[in-house]
């Protein structure tokens, strides 16, 4: 797909009324009823029990698939290991052929769909039913399942009926009960003509030989009942050693998949069982490959192979909502089909794809295998950008930014030549080519004087501790009055607060689009500039800064093997934090006291992708607001991406103004009158989207209405 | 043992299942035929089949015939996929999913529980176990080539993401506990 296309089918998923508004809604009932299914239980013991037992298993891939295959075999199944997608397509046809099967009935199987079995068995004149009812939908339809778990959420009644209509060649209505009756009486001949039963499984348990499958309407155990023959397809990744390692897996899948305790049906297959005519099922297992072992020795993609399908990394991403599953590509979908296309596919296929990703960091709290998919998704973009190249633009831009000296003086030339386009600090219209990134949300204009000319004339009283402030880019050269904020709250608290003045960006955006290379100059230079100041810690008010310098210039030295710089990049992580966590300890000490207000105005609070979840900062800001005498009227999915992600917001527009208008809509509904944040990135992005809507609500940074109430 | 069958019966409800409790088989199957003669009434097309299982003896099954003219213990392809009504004898159960679990390597047992609009379970009080690793112990693939666990009657969201009941499988589950059950 060419890179026009791509952005065409977003903007045609994102035009879609049917799709987001069925996704959006879903979502929104999600979080509520996942909560809900998880109560009682302990998520993170579960998911750890899962990420551990799926891990050994990605380990010990081969000794397990011989194992299964052994305990399989002796209770009378027939196991084939496959290794590519031919293999198994030419097996099942075969299989078929040798049977006389003209007709075959499918329960929902993943696998199938990756290696396009269907269309191979149809091209030999043998007929295929999904029976999976979103499957079937789709299948009818002629389209592509739009979503992992439910296949036809694009579609509304009205479609279903009309494609149901011409399948029976009757005019149905789009009452729903009789479109499901319909569906029961078509697929009830299906079940019972049928010569051979396709599915895949949730689990094959090497230690009993057994497949565990899950679903809800019934279907897999009329696939494996009523047909003579049993063809299971089962990825390598679904290997598990023991039996008990079902539970874990049992107890997660339904509750994150569906928001259920459990499905309607789980069905343990273990060898063959008698058919209805008295003769024993003919059991085949097809173990299949498909670049899994591959994936699985990769260091860094292995933790892919921890993934159980439920599909909830897709119903909690922002961007999932609103484009759906068309834009992913043939079968997987959202972040974690981004990486199963990277392999299954190639890598090549992902190259669109994967700049999807916001990098927020919602899959990531949900995910019961554990998987940090925005950090697989980062190596996808590392690796493509080593393999394809950076796109001319962004790599003139990271070289400039990795020259502190240049990259500053253009930022201050910039000050000037924007004077044009800016009106009261912010920047509404850019001319020609650069009209997009301002077309949703205005832009802040570049500061007359960046923080750290104005730093040298903020008054300070002598502290007994010194502390590093780190501005980033945004502080410094848009809003210094954030940074003379940071200022004043910490030197009311005694601290004498520092500015390195070789600090330079921070390296985010450059690591965000795969070039490591320039991440890990300005670490270099960050972590020279910053050590060298005898400073008890190091404060950022930025949380994508704060977790450049804490987390990621360490994983971006190993990327890059450059494991000398680790050290250091752990000595500058330890002393580095967050603005709010920060102040909170020095109040907690004494050393701090905010006079509270008898009264001021309303606040909502607006929780930034990295505090939130990296550095898991979410009740230290609310907690200082409150004592400085704010009331907080939370927003709905207070926590959920503004849509900013740095420069994502210049490269999809078209997705990151959509989530805007979200998070905008669900803080105007509170009522409140400021809208306070601990991150410049979203405060621009929130500001500018305001802005456009000549909204009068105050957007502030934590920093700076503490320190409004310590001048009082 | 109470605890175990209240937590059953309000998980169990949630997922839209039908549970009734009696103390002894006698009141169980009374209840059983009372409901098939409702059911059934006038529908003499329509068998109704009993797949066999651990707790009728021979006695309970001729009272049983004598009582509902449509049941058949013989289990066929044919005629469970034009029954009104499917029983199954079920041996164990889950408190904390509300949920059925049992052998079910019979083709009968399967066709029972998933061809018919209504399925009947009969099952034991004190066989409810309190969670999937405690059924785990008492019921593992050495000892069944086909174990299925049934957790209310079979659903689908696929449509505009509405709940509907009955998409292949049952319609309606209705589970029958009897106290003092005894295998034959």
């Amino acid at each position: 797909m060419s890179r026009t296309d791509f952005h065409e089918s977003i903007q045609a998923a994102i035009a879609n009324p049917n799709l987001t508004g069925a996704l959006g809604r879903f979502s929104e009932a999600y979080r509520v009823s996942r909560a809900k299914a998880y109560e009682g239980i302990d998520f993170e013991a579960v998911r750890t029990r899962i990420a551990g037992l799926k891990s050994y298993a990605a380990a010990h891939l081969e000794e397990l698939a011989a194992e299964f295959t052994r305990n399989a075999e002796a209770r009378g199944a027939k196991v084939f290991r496959a290794s590519s997608a031919q293999q198994v397509n030419d097996y099942v046809l075969d299989l078929a052929r040798r049977n006389g099967v003209a007709g075959v009935v499918k329960s929902k199987s993943m696998a199938s769909e990756e290696i396009h079995l269907n269309a191979h068995l149809e091209k030999a004149g043998i007929s295929v039913s999904e029976t999976d009812l979103g499957e079937w939908i789709v299948q009818l339809a002629g389209e592509r399942p739009s979503h992992m778990v439910m296949p036809a959420i694009h579609m509304t009644k009205e479609q279903v009926s009309e494609v149901f209509s011409k399948e029976v060649n009757e005019r149905l209505s789009s009452d729903i009960p009789q479109l499901v009756a319909v569906a029961r009486r078509e697929l009830r001949e299906k079940f019972l003509a049928a010569g051979m039963g396709i599915t895949g499984a949730n689990m094959a348990v090497a230690e009993t030989g057994s497949l565990v499958i899950v679903t809800n309407e019934g279907n897999a155990r009329l696939v494996t009942t009523l047909p003579n023959i049993h063809v299971a397809i089962v990825g390598i990744e679904k290997l598990v050693a023991k039996f008990e390692d079902a539970v874990p897996v049992l107890t997660a899948l339904p509750r994150s998949a569906t928001a259920q305790l459990l499905t309607s049906y789980v069905t343990i297959v273990t060898g063959p069982s008698p058919n209805t005519d008295g003769s024993l099922k003919d059991l085949h297992i097809i173990l299949m490959d498909n670049h899994r072992t591959e994936m699985s020795e990769d260091p860094k993609f292995r933790q892919a192979m921890q993934c159980i399908r439920c599909a909830s990394c897709l119903n909690v991403c922002p961007v999932f909502r609103l484009v759906g599953g068309h834009v992913f590509g043939k079968t997987y979908t959202g972040g974690i089909g981004t990486i199963l296309t990277a392999w299954f596919e190639e890598l090549k296929k992902s190259q669109d794809i994967q700049s999807l990703c916001i990098q927020c960091g919602s899959c990531v709290e949900v995910c019961p295998g554990k998987i940090d998919i925005p950090d697989l998704i980062l190596e996808l973009r590392r690796r493509l950008v080593k393999e394809e190249g950076q796109p001319l633009m962004e790599k003139a831009a990271f070289n400039i930014v990795n020259n502190r000296t240049l990259f500053h003086s253009m930022l201050r030339a910039a000050s000037v030549m924007q004077k044009p386009f800016a009106k009261d600090g912010l920047i509404r219209h850019l001319p020609m080519f650069l009209s997009s990134a301002c077309e949703f949300r205005s832009l802040p204009a570049i500061a007359e004087k960046p923080f750290r000319d104005v730093f040298p004339k903020i008054e300070q009283r002598p502290g007994r501790e010194k502390i590093a402030f780190y501005a980033g880019c945004l502080i410094d050269f848009a809003y210094p009055e954030i940074g003379e904020a940071v200022v004043n709250v910490l030197n009311a608290a005694g601290v004498e607060v520092v500015f390195p003045m070789g600090q330079t960006c921070c390296g985010a955006p450059a690591r965000y689009s795969g070039a490591y290379e320039a991440a890990a100059g300005n670490a270099k230079d960050n972590i020279a500039a910053l050590l060298a100041e005898d400073a008890t810690q190091i404060v950022s008010a930025c949380p994508t800064c704060t977790v450049a310098l804490k987390h990621e210039f360490a994983k971006t030295f190993e990327s890059l093997g450059m494991t000398g710089r680790l050290e250091s990049a752990a000595a500058l992580a330890s002393k580095v934090v967050d603005f709010s966590s920060l102040v909170e300890r020095l109040v907690k000490e004494g050393r701090l006291a905010i006079p509270a207000a008898e009264q001021l105005e309303t606040l909502t609070y607006h929780d930034s992708c990295h505090l939130k979840r990296t550095l898991k900062a979410d009740h230290e800001p609310r907690g200082l607001l409150r004592q400085a005498g704010y009331q907080i009227t939370e927003m709905a999915e207070a926590d959920i991406c503004c849509g900013m992600g740095g420069s994502y917001s210049l490269k999809m527009p078209e997705i990151s103004a959509p989530i805007l208008e979200r998070k905008l809509k669900n803080a105007a509904a509170t009522g409140a009158e400021t809208i306070a944040m601990d991150c410049p990135g979203c405060a621009m992005q929130i500001r500018g989207g305001l802005d456009k809507q000549g909204s009068g609500m105050r957007v502030k940074h934590t920093a700076e209405l503490l320190a409004e109430r310590l001048k009082k | 043992m109470e605890s175990l069958f209240e937590t059953f019966r309000a998980r169990a409800q949630a997922v839209s299942a039908e549970v009734h409790r009696f103390t002894a088989k006698s009141e169980a199957l009374d209840f059983i035929a009372e409901f098939l003669e409702s059911q059934t009434a006038g529908a003499t097309e329509s068998p109704v089949v009993w797949a066999d299982g651990p707790y009728l003896d021979s006695s309970d099954r001729e009272r049983m015939r004598a009582r509902v003219p449509a049941l058949t213990f013989e289990v066929t392809r044919e005629r469970a996929a034009s029954a009104a009504a499917g029983i199954t004898e079920i041996e164990w159960s889950i408190a904390d999913t509300g949920t059925l679990a049992g052998d079910f390597r019979t083709a009968e047992r399967r066709l029972a529980s998933t061809l018919p609009p209504l399925h009947i379970a009969l099952t034991c009080t004190r066989a409810i176990q309190p969670d999937l690793p405690a059924l785990f112990t008492r019921l593992h693939p050495r000892q069944s080539s086909y174990i299925s666990l049934i957790t209310g009657p079979s659903r689908t969201a696929d449509i505009e993401r509405v709940l509907t009941i009955g998409v292949h499988g049952p319609k309606r589950l209705i589970i029958v506990f009897v106290d003092e059950l005894e295998a034959q």
